[in-house]
Formats: structure tokens, C-alpha cells, sequence
């Protein structure tokens, strides 16, 4: 289960929704061992695409060397669909390189109503979990 | 030329835990090699077809490899590798 703070929900979604068309992406790092998404960070898109996203090599070398000097860790890895229900592709798939994160998917394909779900992706293998979203 | 290397999580299974370990090489290719003797399976992991997998970021100090020669990127005395995961998809 992800238990995820409703300010950094709003986060997400204002992010993607100001990307849209084109695919948001982002992390929310927290304490090592804590499972607990805590600091917000919007990465750039690099591909700017309505329908894929990379981070950028650098900023994420930088963002991953401040998490490490923090003793954190990237707990949710985000992007959006803005097309497509908020299901891993198969190329979320293949990409998910971070076994410990949790996955979050953000779709803006309805311009009213957003969609946010999460998973693990390990192995190559996507499980789907619950989202508690607590007050701050 | 020593070097120490950082390993993502998700290629820890191949150093027994380690998040950084030591390898030797004057090029990146030659790291590679030198990791693979000490930690059996990195190397598939990081190299497909005689290029560096597109799953993966490697750094040289601070520099992406990919505009630095990919695997025939030099490496010097003391410099730093970093392995990340590349975060992608669609």
C-alpha cells in the first residue's frame, strides 16, 4: 500500500495537468527505510512526448546525489498518461528499474476528472496497490 | 587505473548488497570487464549487442557517457562510475 500525503497528490496531478498533452514525470523522495514519500521533485520530460517520458540524464544524476547525500530514497516514481488509463505500459514495464519505488500513475486523459493508481513493477511482473491518502 | 563504481539497487544482487565497489580499466569498456570477474552477471546487465543498454545511465564523474564515447569512454585514476537505472517509458 501506498500512504501518500494529499498535498503531494495535488502535486502530481497540478503537474501533469500543466504538462498535458505531453507525459509529466517526477519523484517524491523520503527517508531511507521509511517508505514514506515526503519531498516533491518534478523532473523534465526529455522526450517531451504525449506518449513517453525519460528523465533527463543529468538533472537525474544531480536529484539522485542529493537523495543519496540525504540518506533518501526516490519512494514514488510518477509520470502521466494523458491519453490512456493509468495502467503500466509495456514499456513502463520493461524501463522499471527501481524495485523498492513505488510506481504511481497520474492519467489526464478526462480534462475534469483525474485517475491516480499505483504499483510495484519487479521483475517485470506489475502489482497493483491501495492508496491511502492521508491529511497533512 | 582504479575506479570506484556506484551499483543501483536493482544490480546490487550481483555485489552481495554493496552499493560501490572497485574496479580497474582505462576505458569504460574496460571497467565492465573487470566488474564482470568480480561480480558474475553485471555485464549483461549493462551491455547488449556491444552497447550500453538503453535501461541504463552510466557516468563518468559527472559526465553522461553517451556523449562521451559509450563504451570507449576514457576513465582516469581515481574517477567515479555511476550506474543508474535510466527512469523512462510511456
Amino acid at each position: 500500500m501506498l500512504v501518500i500525503r494529499r498535498d503531494l497528490v495535488d502535486a502530481m496531478v497540478a503537474h501533469a495537468r500543466r504538462d498535458h498533452p505531453d507525459e509529466a514525470c517526477g519523484v517524491i523522495a523520503g527517508p531511507a527505510g521509511t517508505d514514506s514519500p515526503e519531498r516533491f521533485i518534478p523532473m523534465d520530460n526529455a522526450e517531451r512526448s504525449p506518449t513517453f517520458y525519460r528523465f533527463d540524464a543529468a538533472e537525474q544524476l544531480k536529484v539522485w546525489r542529493e537523495m543519496d547525500a540525504n540518506d533518501e530514497v526516490p519512494v514514488v516514481v510518477y509520470h502521466s498518461h494523458t491519453a490512456t488509463e493509468a495502467y503500466p505500459s509495456r514499456t513502463d514495464v520493461s524501463f522499471a528499474g527501481e524495485p523498492d519505488a513505488h510506481y504511481v500513475l497520474v492519467s489526464t486523459r478526462d480534462p475534469v476528472e483525474h485517475e491516480v493508481r499505483s504499483y510495484r513493477i519487479v521483475d517485470g511482473v506489475v502489482t497493483e496497490e491501495p492508496v491511502k491518502i492521508i491529511e497533512p | 587505473m582504479a575506479v570506484t563504481v556506484s551499483i543501483p539497487t536493482i544490480l546490487r544482487t550481483h555485489t552481495g548488497g554493496e552499493k560501490s565497489v572497485a574496479a580497474e580499466g582505462s576505458t569504460l569498456a574496460e571497467v565492465i570487464e573487470s566488474l564482470e570477474t568480480n561480480h558474475g552477471g553485471l555485464k549483461a546487465r549493462l551491455v547488449k549487442e556491444g552497447v550500453l543498454h538503453r535501461f541504463v545511465n552510466v557516468y563518468v564523474n559527472d559526465e553522461d557517457v553517451r556523449f562521451a564515447g559509450g563504451l570507449e569512454a576514457a576513465v582516469k585514476d581515481g574517477d567515479n562510475v555511476t550506474i543508474l537505472p535510466a527512469v523512462a517509458g510511456g
